[in-house]
């Protein structure tokens, strides 16, 4: 029942492209196995990268990956895929060469999103935070001690760049066109919470506002002025603005790609723009949007470290022809470290009605929020309370019944609904 | 750049730490089995080292093994795992 | 009837050497109500998944202990005056094992704030002084028993030096500890008598805390007492008396009475499986992931009690809201669909996610301490025993059925290297 082996490549050498071809090797595949990656840098870890990296405890280097060890694969690092041929089972490198494959799982993750104005982006001071050499420059950068940082965007990497200055106790400002810090993905009420915190700890927050251009003198960052006419002098900024998908590369390939990702299937297959799968192609992390189970198929593509990790697991396998081909669709869970400041969620706030404080205290800075839809309960966030997310990561699995009813320990008397305010 | 067969970054036996922090519940019995290591800041953000020393392996096997959640994933090149 | 309920077979003496064949029979049903005469009865969860799921619900609380109520004296100031006072106090500074959040966070915070990583580690550094030391002295016998020369004597000294309780004043507390530990029998608290005698050595063991904080005052030590009695966490937790008499106590009382299982069990067990104990000596680093699957195997702490403050709808049944729960991790821990060929004792499962520490909010808080002693105590006997031999199999076990262990363990032995 299983396929000849033939010639697997991975074109991607982050996290999802490792499990997938760990997975790969464990399920029985023996053929040959290449993987290519544009970066010169073998699979490592970015969660780090915007955490410890920054704060000089951990080096960018050392965040290399465990799982090359015995994979017995073929590492062409250092040089980008730039074109797939289907019909002839091809992928094209920026280096002329050209790479035939049997099964391929296409892995390239995301980038940054660049700051707009091409100019002001490669501005001395300016910097974006995806890969080690962003995080190893961003950290020189601090480590010289700017008299003020720059956050520009208030999501998850901003949030926790800018907690990180404040451990550094770096003078740092966090601009956010939302309403409050993390509003796009948790909404505006728990956003706002957090974003108490991360004030309290003397990040300036300016929500409702947007840099709207950079000012350099000698080609140095000093300024950024905003649409709101205001300005801030600062010798850095750095640019939060969230990620796009790398499937440039696909373009010319017939398949259903664009900067949101490249589609699939349930089981994992890539789908051609006819929405027909190619039983040769999966895609899995980052970059691939595949309809969700949990969320009556909602095609979704998700930047999640544990989502890297199932979803690479799960492509290896069905690349491998290994067991049935199952529908993937793991709970999402993601984490975010924003200073000392854990904050962690179990499956997707979007479309979500109501939200409630079901454990602890926002006052005391720890807490969980159950977020809400049509009565049912979808996505659960826990800020400095990891050990009650598991419970109701049950509940967001199981669809009960939203608000929870009933006593339990550490839950407000009564439990207030409250608007998310998701945009 | 020339593309490398085998890139690796450090000596060939380098231990390479990862931890799940998804599955992380901050019970700190790595911090305490490896303490050079491991660290909790606040009240439940796990540091971890990467790439410790490979003259503490047997501490980072502590470590590894006393996870209540099994989140720790270690590859030490030298011993085969 | 009560008495067949498959939990009161657990409870029942006669099945202490073997209790899993009759948790194997309780897994036949993942949550199960056993009646105990009461309406609700007393709800068990068998199975790894059940128990796992208990643990980390907010809707299951920790109070479980009844109110306290000490005898009366029939002295009329004594029993309506300060009776219902020390009542008052015992309840509100209940120990946190028996305490749920807020409250338990930022007590067990204080606790671990002291329990720092640098005292754990010199402790482990000292077990195995202490155990190079017990076995020395055994030096010329031709027959041990691993409680009375090892496995007792070393987490209490460890745990009395962690706190700074004076040497001579170590053999107090046995007497002290065995009667508290009947704290977590679910039975003893139930019986007057027995409740009446934990009032009584509470207030012994209290009135020698109290003094020993106060002097921890005077002239602070480098002990785990000194830090509580003398300083706040870093985020301005710090105790008042009664609950630092109350946490210390506890700790003394886990120092004594669930350590010395762990390292009797893990003797028993590799009397029992020569092969790893011939493996364990031959390579010593086998040490830890052969204690964490001991404390799958045979954990010290069988089984802990809960309340459901709520009612819970779980594996098909519904548990009513204000039900006792018995949580049965030494049943979990031999779950076959998580365990595969879960009887065998097997140190190298990969993956092993044990029930023998508990856990989510009260997962152990002494565990990194327990896994350096046995290892000090397991690696130290493989090495230097000679040709050790069972004297009894089974041994005699003490009393309780949460807290199991062997009271004795004699073992027969060529000598000591």
């Amino acid at each position: 029942m299983a396929q000849p082996p033939g010639r697997a490549l991975i074109v991607g050498a982050g996290l999802a492209a490792l499990r997938g071809a760990e997975s790969l090797r464990a399920a029985g595949f023996s053929g040959p196995l290449t993987i290519v990656g544009d970066e010169p840098h073998p699979p490592y870890d970015r969660p780090p990268l915007s955490k410890h990296v920054l704060t000089g405890a951990v080096a960018a280097d050392a965040t290399t990956l465990p799982g090359r060890h015995g994979l017995a694969a073929d590492w062409q690092l250092g040089t980008a895929a730039v074109s797939l041929d289907r019909q002839a089972r091809t992928v094209h490198l920026a280096d002329g060469r050209a790479l035939p494959y049997d099964r391929l799982l296409i892995a390239t993750g995301t980038r940054a999103r660049p700051w707009p104005n091409p100019h002001e982006g490669r501005l001395s001071g300016v910097f974006t935070l995806r890969g080690r050499d962003d995080a190893a420059a961003l950290r020189c950068a601090l480590a010289a001690g700017p008299r003020h940082v720059l956050v520009i965007g208030a999501g998850f990497i901003g949030c926790e760049v800018a907690s990180l200055c404040r451990q550094l106790g770096l003078p740092v400002t966090l601009v956010e066109p939302g309403p409050t810090p993390l509003s796009r993905v948790l909404g505006s009420t728990v956003g706002g919470l957090i974003g108490a915190i991360h004030a309290g700890h003397g990040v300036a927050v300016r929500c409702g506002s947007e840099v709207e251009w950079l000012e350099a003198e000698g080609g140095r960052l000093v300024r950024a002025h905003l649409v709101d006419g205001g300005s801030i002098a600062t010798d850095i900024a750095v640019i939060a603005l969230g990620a796009v998908r790398n499937t440039d590369w696909l373009e010319g390939s017939g398949l259903s790609a664009d900067c949101g990702g490249v589609d699939c299937d349930a089981r994992g297959y890539v789908l051609d723009t006819d929405g027909q799968p190619d039983p040769h192609i999966a895609a899995a992390g980052d970059v691939a949007r595949f309809p969700h189970p949990h969320y009556g198929g909602r095609r979704v593509a998700l930047e999640h470290w544990s989502h890297a990790v199932a979803q690479g697991i799960h492509a290896g396998r069905l690349l491998a022809g290994a067991g049935p081909e199952v529908p993937y669709g793991a709970l999402p869970t993601f984490w975010s470290t924003q200073g000392d400041l854990v904050v962690k969620s179990a499956g997707l706030t979007e479309g979500a009605d109501a939200v409630a404080i079901t454990q602890g205290d926002p006052a005391a800075g720890r807490f969980v929020a159950l977020y809400g839809r049509e009565g049912r309960c979808i996505a659960a966030v826990s800020v400095d309370s990891a050990r009650w997310l598991p419970a109701h990561a049950e509940l967001v699995a199981a669809r009960a019944p939203f608000p929870p009813r009933g006593a339990a320990t550490d839950r407000p008397k009564a439990v207030t609904i409250l608007e998310p305010g998701l945009p | 750049m020339s593309p490398s067969a085998d890139a690796s970054s450090g000596p060939p036996s380098g231990l390479r730490v990862s931890v799940d922090l998804n599955l992380c519940q901050a019970y700190a019995q790595c911090c305490y089995a490896a303490p050079r290591h491991f660290r909790i800041e606040g009240h439940e953000a796990l540091f971890y080292d990467p790439a410790p020393a490979a003259q503490d392996r047997d501490d980072i096997e502590r470590a590894r093994v006393a996870c209540p959640v099994q989140a720790i994933r270690v590859e030490d090149p030298e011993r085969g795992a | 009837m009560p008495d067949a309920t498959l939990l009161n077979q657990v409870k029942d003496f006669a099945n202490r050497p073997n209790p899993y064949p009759i948790y194997a029979r309780l897994r036949e049903n993942p949550v199960s109500r056993q009646d105990d005469g009461t309406e609700e009865g007393t709800w068990v969860a068998a199975t790894h998944g059940t128990i796992a799921s208990l643990l980390q619900d907010p809707r299951v609380s920790s109070e479980t202990l009844p109110p306290a109520d000490r005898p009366r004296t029939g002295n009329p100031l004594t029993d309506l005056i300060v009776k219902p006072l020390k009542d008052w106090m015992m309840d509100r500074h209940r120990v946190f094992i028996f305490r749920d959040p807020p409250d338990h966070d930022a007590l067990r915070s204080a606790v671990v704030h002291q329990f720092s990583r640098e005292r754990v580690q010199a402790m482990r550094a000292r077990s195995d002084q202490l155990v190079a030391d017990l076995l020395d002295e055994k030096c010329g016998a031709r027959e041990i028993d691993a409680v009375d020369d090892l496995a007792y004597p070393l987490p209490v000294t460890v745990i009395c030096e962690l706190f700074g309780v004076p040497r001579e004043d170590e053999p107090k507390f046995h007497g002290w500890a065995t009667q508290l530990a009947t704290a977590l029998e679910p039975d003893s608290l139930s019986d007057p008598e027995i409740r009446a005698e934990n009032s009584r050595t509470f207030d012994a063991i209290g009135g020698y805390m109290a003094d020993l904080i106060k002097d921890k005052r005077k002239h602070p030590g480098d002990d785990m007492l000194s830090g509580l009695a003398n300083h706040a966490t870093p985020a301005g937790v710090k105790m008042g008396d009664y609950d630092l008499i109350a946490t210390s106590i506890l700790m003394l009382v886990a120092g004594h009475e669930t350590t010395v299982n762990l390292i009797t069990n893990g003797l028993l067990t590799l009397l029992r499986h020569p092969d790893e104990l011939e493996r364990l000596r031959q390579d010593p680093l086998r040490a830890p992931r052969l204690i964490e699957e001991l404390l799958r195997y045979e954990p010290p702490v069988q089984f802990r009690t809960r309340r459901t403050l709520s009612a819970i709808d779980i594996a098909g049944v519904t548990i009513p809201e204000g039900a006792d729960l018995v949580l049965l991790l030494a049943s979990g821990n031999r779950d076959g669909a998580v365990f595969p060929d879960p009887d065998r004792f097997d140190p190298d499962r990969v993956g092993l996610r044990h029930l023998g520490f508990g856990g989510s909010l009260h997962y152990c808080v002494g565990a990194p301490l327990a896994r350096f002693e046995a290892e000090a105590a397991l690696t130290a006997l493989a090495r230097r025993l000679k040709a050790p031999r069972l004297i009894e199999d089974p041994p005699p076990y003490r009393s309780g059925a949460a807290l199991r262990g062997p009271e004795h363990l004699r073992v027969a032995i060529d000598g000591i290297a």
